[in-house]
């Protein structure tokens, strides 16, 4: 159905394709969240892996900055209807999380669990293989507190809210464990190019 | 709360006919939209709304509905006329009383508020981002439960106040109902309003009009004025936990 006197405004023919449906380009960094913004000091941070209940390894700030630095440049997308290009980041990939604990992936699937009491769950697969950090610095420079900072989850495949900020702990499960937005009708997977924005979409 | 219907069922796109539009400020109207199919929502919630221009490119925005659940088979969405935007200006100066737009929804679980949550209620809302109190401020009413709600909205002038005059006319009817004003550029008409931006002092004083501290808190306007409010709100002793925020400016 065509809109009456709607014409819009198209993004350029070269970025279309890297634009997934019902999304718009944007160059500033809106911030969504649910509740205020935690204040978390690094002398205090923490950062734990966790299988089931059972915590297995734990890393301050000092502790996390020795493990290996990658830096990921890539194109994000919120469901809130906004995609930001080239967006780039530097922080710990899971899978060297993942060495330094000496564990292989032991469940199909994860929640990320962050200091507001916010949760995502995230199925393993796309936690690996170089597809998700931690990050701490977004363009060069610490990660400010109202996009995650000190640290966040980067998932840049799917919808951002999977990418949760103040992030303090992986936690592997054996089932795919519903988070808050999920709990809230929002899409267990969050799939972008699928447009999985809501459960049952 | 978890709305099962909502996880179970596709929500699928479908026409809406503009049946009303009517201004609130220079800058913010109001449209009443009939879907062919209604759905009911919570307090709160926002519906997305779709464009398509001739050749099927498409457009989606997300607005909060200002209007209650009560008001059946309508929902009213206030736009903001962005010089830039590229949907709110169709809004303005194209969209007329008969047209329609595709939406669906409406949709979110988190800023959302009915009678089982129980109060008494903060609302802070900075510009347009009073819409989704407004929902709430009528299902309160609607529902009529006792609950203690206080409204501090920010506006840059008197004129800028959006539902201004009928939050006035509330505010002296309704005992469990307070209305404060911040009007960034312009002076106080009121004694309980002020001529500034919402800082510390204000929402302690806001606080202070409640008998007992906000069961909970809806803050809703740009993410700056959401960080500043959420974070003096904090500092004043609120739990993190009690305060529920959206942000727009996506």
């Amino acid at each position: 159905m065509a809109t009456r006197g709607f014409t819009g405004r198209r993004p350029a023919p070269e970025l279309a394709d890297r634009i997934p449906p019902g999304q718009s380009l944007t160059e500033a960094f809106p911030v969504l969240s649910a509740g205020p913004t935690p204040r978390v000091s690094l002398s205090d941070w923490s950062f734990t892996l966790k299988v089931g209940p059972r915590p297995v390894k734990h890393w301050n700030w000092a502790e996390f900055h020795a493990l290996p630095q990658t830096k990921m440049t890539r194109d994000i997308h919120c469901v809130t209807k906004w995609s930001k290009l080239n967006t780039a980041w530097t922080g710990v990939l899971i899978d060297d999380l993942l060495a330094d604990a000496g564990l292989a992936p032991p469940t199909p699937f994860a929640l990320a669990h962050s200091y507001d009491g916010y949760s995502t769950n995230v199925p393993v697969a796309d936690l690996v293989g170089g597809k998700a950090m931690i990050a701490t610095h977004y363009e060069g420079k610490p990660l400010t507190s109202e996009h995650g900072g000190p640290a966040r989850l980067l998932v840049p495949h799917l919808y951002f809210w999977k990418s949760a900020k103040w992030i303090n702990g992986l936690q592997f499960t054996e089932r795919d464990e519903a988070g808050f937005w999920e709990l809230r009708g929002y899409h267990i997977y969050g799939d972008p190019w699928r447009e999985q924005r809501f459960s049952a979409d | 709360m978890t709305d099962a219907i909502g996880q179970a069922l596709h929500v699928p796109w479908q026409e809406a006919t503009i049946e009303r539009i009517e201004p609130q400020t220079a800058r913010v109207k109001s449209f009443f939209l009939r879907p062919q199919s209604w759905r009911s929502f919570q307090a709160g919630q926002h519906l997305d709304v779709r464009l398509t221009a001739p050749d099927g490119y498409q457009v989606q925005r997300s607005y909060s509905v200002a209007s209650a659940p009560g008001l059946d088979g309508l929902y009213e969405l206030i736009v903001e006329r962005l010089e830039d935007g590229e949907v709110s200006p169709f809004f303005h100066d194209v969209a007329e009383i008969g047209d329609a737009v595709e939406i669906r929804g409406p949709f979110g679980g988190h800023f959302v508020w009915g009678p089982e949550d129980g109060g008494p209620l903060l609302l802070v809302g900075g510009g347009s981002g009073v819409a989704p109190l407004m929902s709430i401020l009528h299902h309160r009413a609607a529902v009529g439960v006792g609950v203690a709600v206080v409204l501090l909205q920010a506006a840059r002038t008197w004129d800028d106040v959006i539902y201004r005059e009928e939050l006035i006319a509330r505010d002296a009817a309704d005992a469990g109902f307070a209305l404060l004003l911040s009007l960034s550029r312009d002076t106080a008409r009121r004694p309980q309003d002020v001529g500034r931006r919402i800082d510390k002092p204000l929402l302690e004083a806001t606080l202070a009009r409640l008998a007992a501290a906000p069961r909970l808190t809806f803050v809703c306007g740009s993410n700056p004025f959401v960080e500043a409010v959420s974070g003096h709100l904090v500092d004043l002793g609120l739990s993190p936990k009690t305060i529920r925020t959206e942000r727009f400016g996506g």
